[in-house]
């Protein structure tokens, strides 16, 4: 059973996004990047399954800029065995980023397609399902426990208040929520052997991928909240709750 | 042409969710047709026919249809694109779930989570977990659009008088099999949708010390409970209560946070709310920042003073 993990190197979950000066993109100068969170669980997921004997491989792929060096080295240093990094000039939207992430499967062919449920850079929550359509492969999305027997996956899935559960025919797209697991730290020992691991570059130019996008006009910070007042005591809290009618 | 929304049906009909959705596709400004699809489910597609600013109703039954399976819905949804202009549906799992698959099949650059309609192709949509926005022109031709509910009033569930048209259902994929669903039996109002949230941060110190700290306040004011992924990873609140970009984003008319230090995923997560309190003994927390109203206390104190004084009135 192989898998294929797709990542994206986002902005650390940690650091505050500041539109940049032209305000098509956010600043990304000098900012901290790292593997998006989700994507980590779904590298966690992968290995663990490969260290359970379910899985024999495990290949991590992201589609970006060169720099995605540094997080599908990380993915390595998790336990994935080789990276692919197919190499695009700038960030890809959802849809150029299934299409070559479905010619990558195509060439590979996976068992099971992993990855996280959402970036947190675009927040789209889109690039899985629109893989999983464009392969015509079963989905779950937002998983949050995926086990595999007999050729199928059950999957329990993060839904609005509450959880479902999906039997699923591999080969199959499956998104994961941080509910999935905890990623493990990473050791040095593990870093130094990560580094002898192969990442295959493949220029984008060697696909022939065509998607519509959505031409970005404006990247800006939301409009401020009026600013607030620092009250004294609980008396006060409750008028000022009183005055504005929320309470019930 | 016409736009179609993408109806998401529970156990009591048709979720309040799609009437926001029915909300935002009327501002398309198109005649608005609303498809409603599962088992048996010709009594809740009538009902639908009496939702405000709908025109006609498509209804389409067949257990494939049963439980909203992406694999299922998005052929039907490639076979009747053909004839709108625009296919819409809310930001919740559901919506999520189904309409980026219809989107690769149809290959459309879709617009996620939009919170604002400028015209009949920009959207503001949030990214960075709300802390950005970004405005984006869809390309012309089909447009592809899931909305965050809890900006866009949902229309009235009756006072329209919209036509019913019978469809043939697409095959079933074969692919998936739906086992089970288990929802949270709730004893207080769900997060997402609750008119006052009440949340709580590490600071709370233990599961018991957060449960026994914030219910007897969320008893009186009626409120959901939340927390900060902090507390939800330190396993003092359950997972499903967590509140920010990583958990379920909220817009109450009250939003109470209580030792919060304000995250900015969490923020992302609040900043819809109508009035939102701090309580934090840290003056520089940036909660405060964004805070109509803080407190700098000790939520230990300012919990069972608050609770008395609501009691007392």
């Amino acid at each position: 059973m192989k898998i294929l993990v797709s990542i994206k190197r986002v902005v650390d979950y940690q650091i505050r996004p500041r539109p940049a000066q032209d305000g098509l993109d956010v600043e990304l100068t000098n900012v901290k990047m790292s593997i998006n969170p989700f994507d980590e669980n779904a590298v966690e997921g992968a290995v663990r399954l490969k260290e359970a004997g379910v899985a024999s491989e495990v290949v991590v792929v992201a589609v970006g800029t060169a720099a995605n060096q540094d997080v599908l080295r990380h993915a390595l240093a998790m336990g994935a065995d080789r990276a692919i990094l197919i190499e695009t000039p700038a960030v890809v939207q959802p849809l150029t980023a299934a299409k070559y992430l479905q010619a990558i499967v195509q060439r590979e062919a996976p068992d099971l397609v992993l990855t996280g449920k959402q970036a947190i850079d675009d927040d789209a929550a889109e690039t899985a399902q629109m893989l999983a359509g464009l392969l015509n492969w079963p989905q779950a999305m937002f998983a949050s426990s995926i086990q595999l027997a007999d050729g199928r996956a059950t999957v329990v899935r993060e839904i609005d208040g509450g959880q479902e559960t999906l039997s699923l025919q591999l080969p199959a797209v499956i998104s994961v929520d941080l509910r999935l697991n905890e990623p493990r730290f990473i050791k040095l020992p593990a870093l130094m052997m990560a580094k002898k691991k192969p990442i295959e570059t493949l220029p984008a130019a060697d696909f022939s991928v065509s998607a519509p996008v959505l031409t970005v006009l404006q990247i800006a910070e939301p409009p401020a909240r009026k600013p607030g007042k620092i009250l004294n005591n609980v008396a006060e809290l409750v008028a000022a709750l009183r005055a504005e009618k929320v309470l019930p | 042409m016409s736009v179609l929304v993408i109806a998401e049906l529970d156990s009591h009909g048709i979720k309040a969710a799609t009437r926001s959705a029915i909300c935002a596709a009327s501002q398309l400004g198109e005649d608005v047709h609303l498809l409603v699809t599962g088992n048996d489910v010709a009594g809740i597609a009538l009902e639908a026919t009496k939702i405000a600013g709908v025109s006609k109703v498509l209804h389409a039954d067949a257990l494939a249809y049963a439980h909203g399976l992406a694999e299922n819905l998005a052929p039907l949804l490639v076979q009747l694109a053909v004839n709108y202009s625009a296919l819409v549906a809310a930001a919740t799992s559901f919506g999520k779930n189904v309409l980026p698959r219809a989107a690769a099949l149809l290959d459309v650059a879709m617009v996620s989570e939009v919170i604002q309609i400028i015209n009949a192709t920009t959207f503001v949509r949030p990214m960075y977990a709300g802390n950005i926005n970004a405005t984006v022109v869809a390309p012309a031709g089909l447009r592809i659009l899931t909305i965050r509910p809890t900006v866009f009033e949902a229309v009235a569930a009756t006072g329209g008088a919209a036509a019913l048209e019978t469809l043939t259902a697409t095959a079933e994929s074969g692919q998936t099999t739906w086992l089970s669903r288990d929802l949270v039996q709730l004893d207080r109002p769900e997060l997402a949708t609750a008119r006052v949230v009440i949340s709580g941060g590490r600071s709370l110190g233990s599961a018991e010390g957060f449960k026994s700290t914030l219910t007897p306040l969320a008893d009186v004011l009626g409120a959901a409970i939340g927390a900060t992924r902090a507390a939800v990873d330190a396993g003092m609140a359950p997972n499903d209560s967590q509140v920010g970009q990583t958990g379920t984003v909220v817009a109450p008319e009250l939003y109470m946070a209580f030792g919060v230090s304000g995250a900015a995923q969490h923020v992302g997560g609040i900043k819809d709310s109508k009035v939102i309190v701090a309580v934090n003994i840290d003056a520089d927390a940036p909660i405060f920042q964004v805070a109509d109203y803080g407190l700098v206390a000790d939520l230990f104190t300012v919990i069972p003073e608050l609770e008395a004084a609501l009691k007392a009135e």
